[in-house]
């Protein structure tokens, strides 16, 4: 007997790749281009000092790159923001299953929570210094603070929103509570988890930049205000600006690498680039 | 007050479960479908054995009442309802939308409890959810961060992985998804996440399958193909089937009886009996006497509701879905 096929196993949808067609790359080249040309013909109408064309800022990275500071300062900065943000996420993820699934804990913290979090990492700025003094820890400091709270309030509102009919099928095959945490409401709100780890991610590369105007004498916020103060280097500073920007654009798009994996994909629609 | 009327065919009269053999699927004959005889073509008949054990579900006088809303009065959903399913039947609960059939199938799965009266399975009362009796929801309850052969496995995490490996493909093969092992949901259509639903419920070994309109959000011919595959499964597996749906045709097509629940506050209107042989004949006599005698249990009738001249009730396999 042959197998059984039946007549509506057929895979719903997949993936176009039509998308990617080579508009995706000339558009926004053009852009970026005709972006460079605006800046380059302001600066030479203004004639401004001060303020450096494109090509000024290039050459202001090769210097940063010669002296070695470009690499000693994305390092010094990108080492806070891995200690911050890991610290976040480990604090941050179990609070936050601790919220979304427990009423009690959820009306005693949150409060509190929603007390704290409007307050800018920025103000924390004094209380870090007078705490940690001017070392790696305050930088540390404020990247946690400020990527704890998006981190914890999207795993709370996760696991509110894990579908009730999974927790019932669940529930059906006699899972115990931990068995039930673990196969399913973490894998659930696992999706909506990573979203909240792309913003704390997002506003951690924000404020390690701040930080360090202030606290340290390292990374790519020193660069900037250093380069100001020490003899109106704005090549500089804006080679800075460029490089935060770079860097801060390939960690989300490293973040988003993990949306692709298949027992996450379910939850993002199938735009996304 | 209706009570079930366990009586001459005696549904249920099965022999022992057999145990899972590979190659009984090879084994069957195959299933088709036919639609210009109106036909579905199936297994014959299990042989049936007279058998001495207490049903495998027992409804017992079972009231529910809903809190009004602001206080307000108590809404009653459903009223007395008695029902007895033998172990290997396969029973359909039918009644209009709204009726309560999903909360009478909730209280006896054990996710809701009844305001009066008691489920028992076995003789023994039901206070929860158990995976000896497996429900298929309505709304598709497939983990969409799990692929097919992952979730088929679902319910058998304390077997080897080896012998858990051979249970999966023995119920992908069965329930056709052979070849979408690694498939996940949103790769699947409607119909293929109901046989991810069915196999995953089957590989748990549960005795009792309670089926919440399972192929209510599917299109009609698709909805067909796999009423006759859960016939074919049924008659393999030995499962006692509890099966909700609003649509008449589909409980008389699939069940060896029929309960009617009218409009809320539900009680059950009938109990019939479907004696029709399998495979069965959907425009036999009987089967159009049947329809007609639920659909007065409703007061509802086919005869003169197109054009006044009985087309309606010719209609063979044509779907008949009171309420919407």
């Amino acid at each position: 007997m042959k197998p059984i096929v039946p007549d509506d196993v057929e895979p719903s949808s997949s993936e176009s790749s039509a998308r990617f067609s080579y508009s995706a790359i000339e558009l926004p080249s053009l852009v970026a281009t005709a972006f460079l040309l605006v800046w380059d013909i302001a600066v030479r109408f203004s004639g401004s000092d001060l303020f450096p064309k494109p090509i000024e800022v290039l050459w202001g990275l090769v210097e940063l790159a010669r002296k070695g500071l470009l690499v000693k300062y994305v390092v010094a900065s990108l080492f806070r923001v891995t200690w911050g943000f890991t610290l976040a996420v480990v604090v941050g993820i179990p609070f936050g299953l601790l919220l979304g699934s427990n009423r009690l804990a959820q009306t005693a913290f949150n409060p509190l929570i929603q007390g704290f979090r409007p307050i800018s990492p920025i103000a924390w700025i004094p209380v870090a210094i007078l705490w940690f003094g001017v070392s790696d820890a305050a930088p540390v400091f404020l990247i946690f603070l400020a990527s704890v709270f998006p981190i914890t309030v999207s795993t709370a509102a996760a696991v509110k929103s894990v579908q009730s009919v999974y927790l019932r099928a669940a529930d059906n095959f006699g899972l115990t509570r931990m068995q039930l945490f673990r196969r399913v409401i973490f894998p659930a709100s696992l999706p909506q988890i990573i979203t909240g780890l792309r913003i704390g991610l997002g506003i951690a590369w924000l404020v390690v930049v701040a930080a360090e105007m202030i606290a340290v004498n390292s990374g790519l916020g020193y660069l900037i205000i250093d380069a100001r103060n020490a003899g109106k280097r704005y090549d500089l500073v804006v080679a800075g600006m460029v490089l935060i920007g770079v860097i801060g654009w390939v960690l989300d798009v490293l973040m988003r690498q993990i949306e692709r994996f298949p027992s996450v994909k379910w939850a993002y629609g199938t735009t996304h680039d | 007050m209706i009570d079930a009327p366990a009586k001459s065919r005696g549904a249920g009269f099965y022999p022992a479960r057999n145990p899972m053999k590979p190659g009984l699927v090879e084994n069957l004959p195959h299933v088709r479908l036919d639609f210009g005889r109106n036909m579905i073509e199936q297994p014959a008949s299990p042989v049936r054995t007279p058998r001495s054990e207490p049903p495998a579900v027992q409804v017992r006088d079972v009231w529910m009442l809903f809190p009004g809303r602001h206080g307000g009065r108590d809404i009653p959903v459903l009223e007395r309802i008695n029902v007895e399913v033998q172990s290997g039947e396969f029973v359909c609960i039918v009644g209009p939308s709204g009726c309560g059939k999903t909360t009478l199938l909730n209280i006896i799965a054990g996710f809701l409890k009844a305001s009066r009266g008691e489920v028992l399975v076995e003789g023994q009362p039901v206070h929860g959810p158990d995976p000896r009796r497996i429900v298929i929801f309505q709304e598709g309850s497939v983990f969409p961060w799990l692929n097919v052969r992952t979730n088929v496995g679902f319910g058998l995490s304390d077997k080897s992985a080896a012998e858990r490996e051979q249970i999966v493909q023995h119920y992908i093969h069965m329930v056709g998804l052979t070849g979408f092992e690694s498939a996940y949901l949103r790769q699947l259509s409607g119909g293929m996440r109901q046989r991810v639903e069915i196999a995953r419920a089957l590989a748990a070994n549960p005795e009792v399958l309670y089926m919440d309109e399972p192929f209510g959000a599917l299109d009609y011919f698709t909805r067909f193909k796999m009423r006759a595959d859960l016939i074919r499964i049924w008659q393999q597996e030995r499962k006692t089937i509890l099966f909700v749906t609003h649509d008449i045709d589909e409980a008389i097509q699939l069940a060896d009886r029929v309960v009617v629940l009218g409009q809320r506050p539900s009680t059950i209107q009938l109990i019939s009996p479907v004696e029709l042989p399998r495979p069965r004949d959907l425009n036999s006599p009987m089967y159009l006497e049947i329809r007609d005698r639920i659909l007065d249990a409703l007061g509802m009738s086919l005869r003169g509701v197109v054009g006044g001249n009985g087309i309606g009730r010719s209609a063979g396999v044509g779907d008949v879905n009171i309420g919407s």
